[in-house]
C-alpha cells in the first residue's frame, strides 16, 4: 500500500534517500485526509533546519498544514509544478507531487523513521 | 436581520430542558470573590425621560460649524443615497453574517468593495477591510515582515501622519521589530509613505518604489482616497501593498469612528493579506455566488500561525464607501477632487497675511504659517462657529504659527472668503 523504498514520519511524511540528498513529499494517506489541495507554500531554496522545523504549508479546501522537516538538512530544490498544479499532491503523491530535496542530511534523523509496514500499522491505528 | 427577543417562558424552558432552575447558576463556576456585587445601575427610566436626557446630550455637540480640520479624516458631502441604501434593515446590523447560504447579499456587496477599491488603487486584491486606517498601517507592516521573513525593520517616511506612527508604535511595542524613520530601504522588510503627505504635499513615490524594489524591500502607500480622482494612485508608484483611512468615502466625521481601514495588495501576495476576503464562484447548479474565500489564511483554521488576528471586517462602512464610489463614478470622483483641489488653491491665494509652509504641490491641504500661535486663532474661531484647522505644533511636526487647513467641495466661495477675512483679523490683531 506504501512504497517499500521510503521512510515515513508521524505527520505523514515521506522521505526518499536518494544517495547524500533525500526527496520529501507527504504520503498518499494524508493527502486523501485533507482533501483536494489548493495551495502548496514551499520553502526558499537555502532553508536549513533541524527535524521538525516547519518547512511548507498545505491548503486544501478544508484545512491548512505545515509540513516540517522530517530530517535535519538544507533544502536545495523545490517542486515549482507544485504552484500551478497543486494537484499533483493528490493525483501522485508519492511522485510528481514531492514537495523539496535536501542535501547536507542528518543522515541519524533517518534511523527515527518508519518504514513502509510500521507507516501502515500507524495509519490503521489512526483511522480508528 | 431581525431581532427576536425571548420571553420569560422561553427562558423558563430552556433552564428547564439543561437542568438548572435559575440564570445565576449559569455562572456557578465563577468564585464568589471575584464575581460582581452589583452592577450600580440605575433604576430604569421612561423612554420619554431617556430620550430627553439623549437629546440634551447630543445638543451639546456642535454640528453645524464650517469646518477646515483634516489630518486624515474629512468633511466630504455624503449624498443621500447612501443613508437610504446602508440604513436598509438587511444591511444595517452590527453583526456581519459571512454564512453563503443566508448572506449572498452582504457578500456580493463585499466583493464589489473589494473590485471597487482594486479600480480606484491600480492593486490587484482588496480585503473585506480593516477596523480603520491606522490598524491598516500596522496590517501591512506585519504583512510586509511576514512576506520578508528573514528582516525585522520598518521603515517610516516622513510623509506618514504622526497618527498613525503613534500607533504603529503601540501596536509592535511587545514585537520584535525595529522601526526607524526615514527613506533607506536597505534591509528593511518595508517602506511605508503617505501621499499626500501628512502636511497635504504631494509626491510621487515612483523612484523611490524602484530602489525598494531592487533591495528586496516593499513599498507601502498610505492614500486619500479621493485624491485618486487626480493624483497617481498607489499601483502606477509600483506599491506592494496600498492601505488608507476610508472615512471620506460616505462615511460621517464621528469622534473617532467608526471609520474603514482599506488594505489592497498584488496577487503575489494575497496569501499573506490579513482579513477576510470575499471571492465569485458558481454553486452546484452552476449559478453565481458569492463566499468568504483563501480562509487558510485566518485563525479558525490556522490558529496561531494565522496571518493576523482580524476574523471580521468594517461590513457596513465599507458598503458606504462602495455605495459612495458607485455614485460617483470614475468622473463624479474626478470632479470631486478637481473641487477639492482648486478650492485649497483658492483659499491659498487669499491668505497672503500668512505663508504658505508647503514647498511642493497640495491636493486639499496646506499649512500656513501665521503671524499668531495656531491654538489662538482656532480657540478664537471656534466661538465663531468655524473650526480653523489643526495647530500642527499639536504634533510637534511645526512652528507655533503653522495651522494645517484642509478645504472639500462642501466649501463654497463665501465660506472661503468669510473664513479667509475672520482668519486674518483674528490672527493679525
Amino acid at each position: 500500500m506504501f512504497p517499500e523504498n521510503l521512510k515515513y514520519t508521524v505527520e505523514h511524511e515521506w522521505v526518499a534517500v536518494n544517495g547524500d540528498t533525500c526527496t520529501v513529499g507527504i504520503t498518499a494517506f494524508a493527502a486523501e485526509q485533507l482533501g483536494d489541495i489548493t495551495y502548496v507554500e514551499l520553502p526558499e531554496t537555502g532553508l536549513a533546519g533541524s527535524q521538525g522545523d516547519d518547512a511548507a504549508t498545505v491548503e486544501s479546501v478544508k484545512a491548512a498544514s505545515d509540513v516540517y522537516l522530517p530530517i535535519g538538512g538544507t533544502v536545495f530544490e523545490i517542486n515549482e509544478a507544485l504552484e500551478e498544479k497543486p494537484e499533483l499532491v493528490n493525483e501522485s503523491p508519492f511522485d510528481d507531487g514531492w514537495f523539496f530535496k535536501l542535501e547536507n542530511v542528518t543522515s541519524s534523523d533517518l534511523d527515527s523513521l518508519m518504514d513502509a509496514d510500521a507507516y501502515a500499522a500507524f495509519v490503521k491505528e489512526q483511522d480508528h | 436581520m431581525s431581532w427576536v427577543p425571548t420571553t420569560s417562558q422561553d427562558e423558563e424552558e430552556m433552564l428547564k430542558t439543561i437542568g438548572v432552575t435559575r440564570m445565576e447558576d449559569l455562572f456557578d463556576s465563577i468564585p464568589d470573590a471575584i464575581r460582581l456585587k452589583s452592577w450600580d445601575i440605575p433604576e430604569g427610566i421612561s423612554e420619554m425621560a431617556v430620550k430627553a436626557n439623549m437629546q440634551a446630550l447630543s445638543g451639546k455637540n456642535q454640528l453645524h460649524s464650517l469646518s477646515f480640520l483634516g489630518g486624515g479624516y474629512y468633511d466630504h458631502y455624503i449624498p443621500a443615497a447612501v443613508d437610504a441604501l446602508s440604513l436598509r434593515s438587511e444591511f444595517y446590523t452590527a453583526y456581519t453574517p459571512y454564512q453563503p447560504e443566508c448572506a449572498q447579499g452582504t457578500l456580493q456587496s463585499i466583493y464589489e468593495y473589494q473590485s471597487a477599491i482594486c479600480r480606484l488603487t491600480n492593486m490587484e486584491f482588496a480585503n473585506a477591510s480593516l477596523y480603520e486606517g491606522g490598524t491598516a498601517v500596522f496590517e501591512a507592516a506585519a504583512m510586509a515582515l511576514r512576506i520578508n521573513r528573514k528582516r525585522n525593520k520598518i521603515v517610516c517616511h516622513p510623509s506618514m501622519n504622526p497618527t498613525y506612527r503613534k500607533m504603529l508604535d503601540a501596536h509592535t511595542a511587545n514585537l520584535d521589530i525595529e522601526i526607524v524613520d526615514g527613506d533607506d530601504p536597505t534591509d528593511a522588510a518595508c517602506v511605508i509613505v503617505q501621499n499626500p503627505a501628512f502636511d497635504g504635499s504631494l509626491e510621487d513615490f515612483t523612484e523611490l518604489g524602484k530602489q525598494c524594489h531592487e533591495a528586496g524591500t516593499l513599498l507601502v502607500v498610505s492614500f486619500y482616497p479621493i485624491s485618486l480622482g487626480l493624483v497617481k494612485t498607489p499601483g502606477e508608484m509600483g506599491a506592494d501593498i496600498a492601505i488608507a483611512e476610508g472615512q471620506c468615502l460616505g462615511i460621517p466625521l464621528a469622534f473617532g469612528g467608526p471609520y474603514l481601514g482599506i488594505l489592497a495588495t498584488l496577487k503575489k501576495h494575497v496569501r499573506k493579506m490579513p482579513g477576510r476576503i470575499a471571492g465569485a464562484t458558481n454553486d452546484a447548479k452552476g449559478r453565481r455566488g458569492f463566499v468568504l474565500t483563501l480562509q487558510a489564511r485566518e485563525q479558525h483554521i490556522r490558529r496561531t500561525k494565522a496571518m493576523s488576528n482580524i476574523c471580521s471586517n468594517q461590513a457596513l462602512c465599507a458598503l458606504r464607501a462602495l455605495i459612495y464610489l458607485s455614485l460617483l463614478g470614475k468622473e463624479g470622483l474626478l470632479e470631486v477632487a478637481e473641487h477639492c483641489h482648486s478650492k485649497a488653491e483658492y483659499l491659498k491665494s487669499k491668505l497672503t497675511f500668512g505663508t504658505i509652509v508647503n514647498t511642493k504641490p497640495t491636493f486639499n491641504e496646506f499649512v500656513v504659517r501665521l503671524p499668531r500661535p495656531a491654538a489662538e486663532v482656532v480657540a478664537a474661531l471656534s466661538a465663531e462657529g468655524i473650526q480653523a484647522g489643526l495647530p500642527l505644533n499639536d504634533w510637534k511636526t511645526g512652528d507655533t504659527g503653522d495651522l494645517m487647513i484642509a478645504v472639500t467641495e462642501k466649501h463654497t466661495r463665501d465660506d472661503l472668503d468669510r473664513f479667509a477675512a475672520l482668519l486674518e483679523s483674528v490672527s493679525c490683531s
